[in-house]
């Protein structure tokens, strides 16, 4: 049989559009990344009359899910959050004529701004591409006639964004120093119930108020008082944030008697907004930028610098540092034109953590993630020249990498920390002694 | 009186030391542990019942499977590293810097000025197991290794970046026949250099050096490596013969740190809690459930087989047919009527020679004079040097021969998946022909031979291992990338308290998955058809097997012969071509068989090539490790329209501008390779003599190497280092480097990014380099999209330091240096459209070797579009291939600009005849991720083939032979009537 050279069926991956009929029934699935924020930002959506669900599935069948969907070179969190959706589309659990996914798209030069491609070819792959798939993107890259955000829920979400950011950045302050385990995070509970409620009224926009209960509740809380040994946690944004991929790192850190440091979620935000500005200054891209960075950027700000101030004003907790700080640490760094991923931020968070005090370090990222070979760990050498105290591990994150190996480098930077906080404490070590016989073998 | 225990328990060891108050060793001992960590922990201490009790004492438990024990047991911990420093600076005060290399780690620790302790990253896995496996690829034990290093005369180039890649790069030196000796010194050279490379990063090591850990206690030949390179003497290299406890005694001294004290009855209740505690591993469902299923299973299998007959008794005429694996050598010898006479299947124990030259001996001794050879064949990585000894009729690709060999058992093959120990073939089979082949690489290397190293390694012998495999009650999940991340699964799983059984079958479950969804990358069953075919000696292990037809939920056919079907193949095709006579050697001519062979380095190119001469009987010689025709035929390739040639002709050919005002320095790397024409003119006319960095060069790479901060970042990104310290070796005034988010927009994307690796990769040069403060280090974020800004723009940054330099002088040079970017960009069309017109004309097949704008250097294509020029294709770029009509969108966000041409290209390819596509793919690109997928379903939507390559740091272009040997197998195949012998006689 000869073969036709120009035969061609042209390949085309299934769009299908998320329509307004779809909003009444139609469940959306969330992806999970930050329990507390996504709780409330699936309130907001459900406000505006969608149905959605949030996923809170964590067991291994989601990787092999994703091994099986996505190239299996393709960064980690692409794999997690599509195999977490297939996972639960196979799951049983959903009229599949009657269901729709969230994702969201960043519009970069990363590779996360084709999560969503992927997404589309792993669910024709699986004779699924009838589900919709809606994008949540900031650049206008797709749009359903079905699923529009209001001005209103826009705010909502800046709220959202900031309340989230506040309990987060205070429980971790509490939570390794808790006398009677899990009140912490029944706190945290208490909160996210009470907040994502509020959401139902304009309860939720008096902030301040808001504000000064939940720093009291945690205030309460019992503690036992011990050294801190804190340590930031920075990276690419899935793997810092998410239980599933970085293997619960904040849960395990408390394990070892160590502080948390997370920095919030308002900080990416407001980066994704500023790269407009600095576009339209380095390239002379569209002044839009400028003006969407005012207007939006401006918002959030205030949310953050409100935030800020509260717990200042509290005094019992350390307040965050704004993101207006943020941008002129990495001077000397790294350009702030650097603006694929996570940026210039991820460098200057990782300063920003030292300045205020903390050198200890945990850079998470997916294995061969491209923006941190330069903005993670391209600069670790150039920060540590500055900062010699600077206690920093990368660790790579994969559905091959086994978490003893990870833990077993965290351990090392915790070792070295704890050490640097007893030479603190007691000034330089003794000089050590005098070799014995038997040991002494040069050569 | 107290005593100190330190226990060490590594990923195959379990090392206990016991001091006394002041800190003399009262005991000390090094065992391995074959995954019993908890069980032997116990045992230790009833061992030192007698020393112990009555005492107060003192522990921590350290090492990678010691955490899981401490867990378990709640005694104390203490980071390994850490461990290894306390004792460092107790026992060898003077020491500066520790190397310390362990059976899965290595560690680098800086005790003075400011101390650092580093462990290797998860992908740079170079150390004592890769080790011993590389000593079992070349069948000599460790010790053996040693001693062959200390005698050797040169060292060959090996990648450096993991043990793996390493193994890519020995393996087909030693099929060359490169001295023994010789590749012992290399594989310790890439252990050191890798060391040195992944772990200081940059941070020199100076001073006084203590090498630990396990090799290093035991390796002369390693030492002597290390200290050469690192320039040490005798009273700086410091070696200790505690090295190998040295870690427990660190532990121990920890432990005399410590707050709590135990008793020995403290010790035992705590070693049986933890023994009591349960296996944590999530175990996977077992491969049989039950006696009944296995039974049927087996029964299934054996009805594949051929029929045998006895060589000895035989009269007739034979087939040979030879497969030369890269660890195996298998030989089959058929009848006229196919069936069996003889087969061989062995390790080749790195002299593939020796083993082929005895079996023709038994075979002309089994047949006598009642035999007569008709036709031979041979297949396999050794094919060319077979060839020459031994005189054999034909040369097979391999994948033909797995075919021709399939399709013997099933007419109607649909699929065909091959695992043999070091590699892995899949194809689909289409129409009768081979239609796409996928072959893995190394980062998907889990094959047959690393099961087996498993096993050895944990002291059982291959057989017992996957027997112990098929009745695991609950297979451990080891993940599916590479062996090096499995080795680590392992040691989590060892630390969970996995048992061996569940380990076995766990490894055999991932080669499967790893064969499933990285090679082939199904996503169900179908798209394999009905007839699967599996085969390769790996397929004989029923665990892996089994595994297999779980995981794709389908029945498959694995022939008896499992193990030979390359050699089968490759005789049935000797019989097919079979001109009734054979020239292999006869009886006599093997009696008088020498060979000797001698390393020597090419000149006749830039490449500098090691090859490795090989002289046989009757002057026939065999020159292996060429990149290249050139050694061997003394001349270039056949003068074929080569755009890559082209296009590297271009960029060295550049205008010359005369100095005014001082040397600019930019390096031929990454995007320059697109953007250097425009550069070039732009300061050329502002008065700058522009200095482009020399060529590539395996020695240019390694004079910036020191400086890469990310191991895994791909290969072009690392050569940028060198070129930055090549242009500073130059004395250039200045450097100029600039930071682009963007690239032009071409009208065939969605939008027109660079990938963050180009875009950004300036900022890691200046972070993690020396640039002198006498150059200027220019790297400003600039786009070259929007004329009118970039002048605006760049008119700004170049004042900062020449403020004499006007707008107008800038706008100029702009509009020259745009002019020259495209008549540079026409030239390349041009030259695209007259090779595409060759090929018409000369009735040529055509290749469109599709890559990124810097895989043109030779250094990092390794020379790949010579050899496929070498095999007849006229070969066009990515680039060089006309842009369609109008812009077709892709089924995924088409934002970068350079992928952007290869969708058009994959777009263009489809329409043009006897033309496919090869995509050249560097290692550690995550972008391509996404694009090899949308490419290969273009180009299968459009009925074209679909080839892709890996390159990275791995010199060595055997697999890349093989595959592009089976593509032209594959077209040619398609183009007129198959060519092989039609099944059953």
């Amino acid at each position: 049989m000869k073969r036709m050279n120009n035969e061609y069926t042209e390949y085309t991956v299934p769009k299908p559009e998320f329509t307004p009929e779809m909003k009444a029934t139609h469940t959306i699935l969330v992806p999970m990344m930050l329990p507390i924020h996504f709780e409330m930002l699936c309130e907001v959506l459900r406000q505006e009359g969608y149905k959605v669900e949030l996923l809170r599935t964590n067991h291994r069948q989601i990787v092999d899910e994703g091994l099986k969907s996505v190239h299996n070179d393709t960064c980690y969190p692409a794999l997690l959050v599509i195999g977490q959706m297939m996972d639960a589309l196979k799951s049983g659990k959903y009229d599949l004529n009657k269901v729709a996914l969230l994702i969201t798209q960043t519009g970069g030069g990363c590779r996360a701004s084709n999560y969503l491609s992927l997404l589309r070819k792993a669910l024709a792959n699986a004779g699924l591409s009838h589900v919709p798939v809606i994008s949540i993107n900031f650049t206008g890259l797709e749009e359903n006639s079905g699923f529009k955000i209001s001005l209103r829920a826009l705010v909502k979400c800046a709220f959202a964004l900031t309340y989230g950011d506040m309990i987060m950045w205070v429980r971790n302050q509490v939570r390794p120093y808790e006398r009677h385990p899990g009140e912490t995070q029944r706190v945290v509970e208490k909160w996210t119930r009470e907040l994502t409620g509020q959401f139902r009224s304009p309860r939720f926009f008096f902030v301040k108020r808001n504000y000064r209960r939940i720093l009291r509740d945690f205030a309460a809380i019992e503690q036992v008082k011990r050294e801190p040994i804190r340590v930031g946690i920075v990276g690419e944004i899935y793997m810092k944030y998410a239980a599933l991929g970085n293997n619960s790192l904040e849960d395990f850190l408390v394990s070892q008697g160590a502080e948390p440091v997370v920095s919030g979620v308002s900080d990416f935000m407001l980066y994704c907004l500023r790269n407009g500005v600095f576009d339209n200054r380095l390239y002379g891209t569209n002044p839009r930028g400028k003006l969407i960075w005012r207007v939006a950027g401006g918002y959030l700000l205030s949310r953050q610098k409100q935030m800020i101030a509260a717990i200042k004003e509290h005094g019992a907790f350390r307040a965050p540092t704004a993101f207006t700080e943020l941008e002129k640490l990495v001077e000397g760094y790294i350009g702030t034109g650097a603006k694929m991923g996570e940026g210039w931020l991820l460098t200057s968070e990782m300063l920003e953590l030292i300045h205020s005090g903390v050198n200890n370090i945990v850079c998470t990222q997916p294995f061969g993630c491209l923006p941190n070979h330069i903005v993670a760990k391209g600069m670790i050498r150039k920060i540590k020249e500055h900062h010699p105290q600077a206690n920093i591990v990368a660790v790579d994150y994969d559905p091959g990498a086994s978490r003893i190996n990870q833990e077993n480098r965290i351990k090392l930077m915790l070792a070295i920390a704890h050490q640097q906080a007893e030479e603190e404490k007691s000034g330089p070590t003794p000089s050590p002694a005098a070799p014995q016989e038997e040991r002494v073998m040069a050569g | 009186m107290h005593y100190k225990i330190g226990i060490d328990i590594g990923s195959t060891t379990l090392k206990c030391v016991v001091l006394d108050e002041s800190d003399n060793i009262l005991y000390k001992s090094y065992e391995r542990h074959m995954s019993r960590v908890r069980q032997l922990t116990l045992e230790k201490f009833v061992e030192l019942e007698e020393l112990l009790r009555g005492n107060e004492l003192k522990v921590s438990i350290t090492g990678s499977a010691g955490l899981g024990v401490s867990d378990k047991s709640g005694l104390p911990f203490v980071q390994e590293v850490f461990a290894t420093s306390q004792a460092a600076k107790v026992y060898y005060p003077q020491t500066d810097v520790v190397i310390e290399l362990g059976g899965e780690d290595a560690k680098i620790l800086f005790l003075q000025g400011t101390p650092e302790e580093r462990m290797n990253s998860t992908c740079a896995g170079g150390t004592g197991s890769f080790i011993d496996q590389m000593a079992a690829l070349l069948a000599v034990d460790v010790g053996e290794l040693d001693r062959l290093s200390l005698r050797h005369t040169c060292l060959y180039p090996i990648a450096s970046r993991c043990g793996v890649f390493a193994k890519t790069d020995i393996q087909p030196l030693i099929n060359q026949g490169a001295q023994k000796e010789d590749l012992a010194a290399s594989i310790f050279q890439a252990v050191v250099d890798q060391t040195i490379a992944g772990l200081a990063q940059g941070r020199p090591i100076v001073g006084n050096v203590l090498f630990l850990g396990g090799p290093l206690a035991f390796l002369q030949g390693l030492r002597q490596r290390f200290v050469e390179t690192l320039k040490l003497d005798e009273r700086s290299a410091i070696f200790t013969p505690l090295a190998q406890y040295f870690v427990a005694l660190g532990a121990a001294i920890y432990a005399g740190g410590l707050p709590q004290s135990f008793c020995y009855g403290d010790l035992i209740a705590a070693m049986e809690r933890a023994l009591k505690a349960p296996s944590e591993s999530r175990g996977l469902p077992p491969l049989f459930e039950s006696d009944a299923e296995y039974e049927a299973f087996q029964k299934r299998h054996q009805s594949a087989k051929v029929d045998s007959v006895d060589l000895a008794e035989y009269c007739g005429g034979v087939y040979i047919g030879i497969d030369a694996g890269s660890t195996t050598t298998k030989l089959a010898v058929i009848d006229e009527r196919d069936n069996l006479l003889y087969s061989h299947y062995c390790r080749n124990n790195g002299n593939p020679l020796e083993v082929v030259l005895q079996e023709l001996g038994t075979i002309y001794f089994l047949g006598k004079d009642r035999i007569k050879v008709l036709g031979s064949a041979v297949t396999g990585y050794g094919e060319e040097l077979m060839l020459g000894a031994f005189d054999v009729d034909e040369g097979v690709v391999e994948t033909v021969a797995h075919y021709t060999a399939a399709r013997h058992f099933n007419p109607d093959v649909s699929f065909i998946i091959d695992i043999g120990g070091q590699d892995m073939k899949c194809f689909h089979i289409k129409d009768g022909a081979i239609d796409s082949i996928l072959l893995n690489e190394a980062c998907s290397s889990g094959c047959g031979s690393f099961i087996e190293t498993f096993a050895n390694s944990m002291g059982y012998p291959i057989e017992e291992f996957a027997r112990l495999g098929l009745f695991a009650k609950a297979p451990v999940d080891l993940g599916t990338r590479c062996t090096v991340f499995m080795n680590s699964s392992v040691k989590q799983a060892q630390k969970d308290g996995a048992p061996v059984e569940d380990i076995s079958a766990g490894l055999s479950i991932s080669v499967v998955k790893n064969a499933l969804y990285k090679v082939i990358r199904v996503h169900s069953a179908d798209e394999l058809g009905e007839n699967i075919v599996v085969q390769g000696g790996t397929f004989l292990n029923d665990s892996v097997l089994r595994s297999f037809e779980k995981e794709l939920g389908h029945d498959v056919v694995r022939p008896q012969i499992a193990g030979l079907m390359g050699a089968y193949g490759a005789a049935l095709i000797a019989k097919e071509r079979s001109k009734g006579q054979s020239t292999i050697s006869t009886r006599e001519e093997l009696e008088q068989f020498t060979h000797t062979s001698v390393p020597v380095t090419c000149k006749r190119c830039t490449n500098h090539c090691r090859l490795t001469i090989n002289t046989f009987p009757g002057g026939r010689k065999f020159i292996s490790g060429n990149k290249c025709e050139r050694p061997v035929t003394g001349e270039k390739g056949a003068d074929l329209p080569n755009l890559y040639q082209f296009k590297y002709g271009l960029l060295t050919s550049l205008p010359k501008f005369p100095n005014k005002r001082g040397t600019m320095g930019i390096p031929l790397a990454l995007n320059m390779y697109e953007n250097l024409p425009f550069w070039n003119t732009f300061f050329g006319r502002l008065g700058f003599e522009v200095v482009v960095s020399d060529s590539s060069t395996r020695k240019l790479y390694s004079s910036g190497q020191h400086t890469i901060p990310s191991d895994t970042v791909c290969f072009p990104a690392k050569v940028t280092h060198g070129h930055i310290q090549n242009l500073i070796g130059k004395g250039v005034d200045s450097i100029f480097y600039p930071c682009m988010s963007y690239n032009f927009d071409e009208g065939m994307s969605d939008n027109c990014y660079n990938c963050p690796v180009v875009a950004y990769y300036p900022e890691v040069i200046f972070a993690n380099m020396s640039v002198p403060p006498n150059i200027r280090f220019l790297y400003p974020y600039i786009s070259l999209n929007d004329r009118d800004f970039f002048v605006k723009r760049i008119t700004g940054v170049l004042r900062e330091y020449w403020p004499d330099i006007g707008k107008r002088a800038v706008a100029d040079a702009a509009t020259a240096a745009y002019d020259a970017l495209e008549a540079h960009h026409n030239a390349i069309r041009e030259e695209g459209l007259r090779a595409i017109q060759y090929a018409k004309d000369h009735r040529r097949k055509t290749i469109i070797l599709s890559g990124r704008p810097y895989h043109i250097d030779p250094l990092i294509n390794h020379g790949i579009d010579n050899l496929i020029a070498s095999l007849g294709f006229v070969i066009l770029s990515e680039d060089s291939v006309p842009a369609l009509p109008e812009y077709h969108r892709v089924n995924v966000l088409n934002q970068w600009t350079y992928h952007a041409r290869m969708y058009n290209a994959a777009r263009q390819c489809v329409g043009m005849p006897d033309t496919e596509m090869v995509q050249l793919v560097s290692f550690g690109c995550g972008l391509d991720a996404i694009t090899t997928d949308e490419v290969r379903e273009l180009l299968r939507h459009g009925g074209k083939l679909y080839t892709q390559i890996k390159i990275d740091e791995i010199n060595n272009l055997g697999a890349v032979k093989i595959r592009l040997r089976s593509l032209q197998a594959a077209m040619n195949g398609r183009a007129e009537e198959s060519r092989l012998p039609t099944g059953k006689a």
